[in-house]
């Protein structure tokens, strides 16, 4: 069962199509990859599926419902988190709060409970304040939970989104350019990482990532986009054999 | 636990303190001139503490607290002299109407950013007062007299305690760390679930609704509600006082509403160095320090225990 569709999305600003005619369909604990040249419109589909911009035309449905209308903090709320490509942390408070501040929509306690210190207030947040130090744990920053998350390295800083991410417990992660900036090693680390929480928290994953190497060995099935069109789809065998990918990403061969 | 005892120890300071504030109050070891700055301190630590939510916590720039402030001086003044009211009803009613106000204001307003929600809150301060200043039933442009003096210290210190108490726990509960990530990075914050718009506009009822409370705290100590104490003068005051202490830190804004009521006191017989020495304050704070005295951090006694030599690293949201 598809928990994500997307049918003939497109988004236009101005005179500028960014996107046309862009249809995904993501099954249930897929990893899908989501690749094209730079400015092919990648992020602006993420914005789309995410309820940033709203598309100009077309349908998303998600678990079987339609999120079109809906503002971002309420698709979260069903279900879809994502990571930045330009990292977006809260980058003046420390790790651990960064993970907290994402079980907010879990949260039951009231303002009155809070302010006066009682009912589920202490219960809860011992709760949360353990999960997100699992978390961190599980993503090796437990032992820099009180840095200030603009202090941490840029790996370390891509890994706590992912981490916080994760904290609001999705059923689908999309991951903008994971990989970006990340040294080789950190790179093949993250393979593993994306792998592994994707079994363990049962997700469904897509990711944009210009490294090869790396859409090609964690990814089930790519999506090629150019120009805002989808112009493939396959294996990462088909794709990476497929003559139109060739062209979009090298040009065309002359005779 | 050790934060329950942390809690029960700042209660006790806080007993403690009143205790001996108010026996030497009592015994006129404090004289009238300084009860008043007394007062004045614990009124400018709510305005500043409550408008510190909204600038400092949350990040939205407000600079019409003066207003709101007003709608508690002269709604707590209507109840307690033209419909005889107890003096606690008259500081509920103008903390319900100021946040109200707040409320139906922020909606709109809180869509914007920036330098527009801070022109447009300055401009909404300065509505509220020339509103009041044209209503002939609470007394015009010559100000609403004959208003009892029902606070005294005692009200005061309660009214203040309760607020930095309540905006402290806010902060530290998961609403308030909504707050803090819309400053911290609204896309951000809502890519994670959180309602901004909601929290945004919370923020702004409740740091208004804490405005109404040392309104009428303030229209009841000095027998009269005048429009021109509610100036956007008055709105710069407050602001002073939470960007000397530093966005986003209670302990900063107590500390700064002690520092600048105290100089305004000591400067009250020479009112046209008072300005001086406040601006050269300023300019010197934002060449040295801009972020103010205390950051965004709190005093807590961990940083204690640091500045002692024990612990290497306190949690910066610690209280």
């Amino acid at each position: 069962m598809a928990i994500l569709k997307a049918t003939k999305l497109s988004k236009v600003f101005g005179g500028l199509k960014a996107v046309s005619d862009f249809s995904i369909e993501l099954g249930k604990g897929e990893l899908i990859g989501l690749i094209g040249p730079n400015g092919a419109g990648k992020t602006t589909a993420f914005n789309l599926l995410t309820g940033v911009y709203q598309p100009t035309s077309g349908e998303i449905d998600f678990d079987g419902k339609s999120t079109i209308g809906l503002k971002p903090f309420q698709i979260t709320q069903k279900g879809v988190a994502r990571t930045f490509q330009n990292i977006r942390l809260f980058s003046e408070l420390s790790v651990l709060d960064n993970v907290k501040i994402a079980y907010h929509f879990h949260v039951k306690y009231g303002i009155l409970e809070s302010v006066l210190r009682m009912g589920r207030y202490h219960q809860e947040e011992k709760e949360i304040e353990e999960r997100a130090i699992k978390l961190l744990e599980i993503f090796k920053l437990s032992d820099k939970k009180d840095e200030i998350a603009k202090n941490l390295p840029y790996g370390e800083q891509r890994r706590l989104e992912i981490a916080r991410a994760l904290a609001a417990q999705p059923k689908l992660l999309l991951l903008d350019e994971p990989a970006a900036g990340m040294n080789p090693q950190e790179t093949q680390q993250l393979m593993q990482m994306i792998k592994w929480i994707k079994k363990e928290f049962d997700l469904t994953i897509l990711l944009i990532e210009h490294d090869m190497q790396l859409v090609m060995n964690v990814c089930e099935r790519i999506y090629v986009l150019e120009y805002g069109s989808i112009i493939a789809q396959g294996t990462p065998e088909e794709i990476k054999n497929n003559p139109r990918v060739i062209e979009a990403y090298l040009g065309e061969e002359v005779e | 636990m050790g934060n329950n005892k942390k809690e029960l120890l700042a209660f006790v300071a806080c007993i403690a303190f009143y205790a001996v504030v108010q026996g030497l109050l009592m015994l006129d070891v404090i004289g009238p001139f300084w009860e008043l700055n007394l007062i004045l301190i614990c009124i400018n630590v709510i305005l500043a503490v409550s408008l510190n939510l909204i600038n400092g916590f949350t990040g939205q720039f407000s600079i019409g607290h003066a207003g709101f402030m007003a709608v508690g001086a002269y709604l707590g003044a209507v109840l307690t002299v033209k419909l005889q009211l107890p003096f606690i009803v008259a500081i509920l009613g103008g903390a319900a109407a100021a946040g109200f106000l707040g409320f139906i204001i922020g909606l709109p307003t809180l869509r914007l950013d920036g330098d527009y929600l801070a022109i447009a809150t300055l401009g909404l301060g300065e509505i509220i007062r020339i509103t009041i200043l044209n209503i002939p039933y609470v007394g015009g442009a010559s100000g609403f007299m004959g208003i009892p003096r029902y606070s005294n210290f005692t009200w005061v210190f309660i009214a203040t305690v309760f607020t930095v108490f309540f905006i402290r726990n806010f902060i530290n509960s998961t609403h308030g760390r909504a707050c803090i990530s819309i400053r911290e990075n609204q896309i951000a914050a809502e890519a994670m679930g959180i309602d901004t718009t909601k929290y945004k506009v919370m923020a702004f009822t409740i740091g208004a609704a804490f405005a109404g409370i040392a309104g009428t705290l303030f229209s009841h100590y000095f027998y009269i509600a005048h429009p021109a104490s509610f100036t956007f003068m008055k709105s710069f005051d407050i602001l002073t006082i939470v960007v000397l202490g530093g966005l986003g830190s209670i302990s900063g804004s107590i500390t700064a509403a002690i520092l600048l009521t105290f100089v305004s006191a000591a400067l009250a017989s020479y009112p046209e160095w008072r300005m001086i020495i406040y601006s050269l304050m300023l300019i010197v704070l934002m060449l040295y320090r801009p972020q103010g005295l205390f950051g965004n951090k709190e005093i807590s006694l961990k940083i204690f225990g640091r500045l002692m030599g024990g612990n290497k690293r306190g949690n910066t949201q610690g209280n």
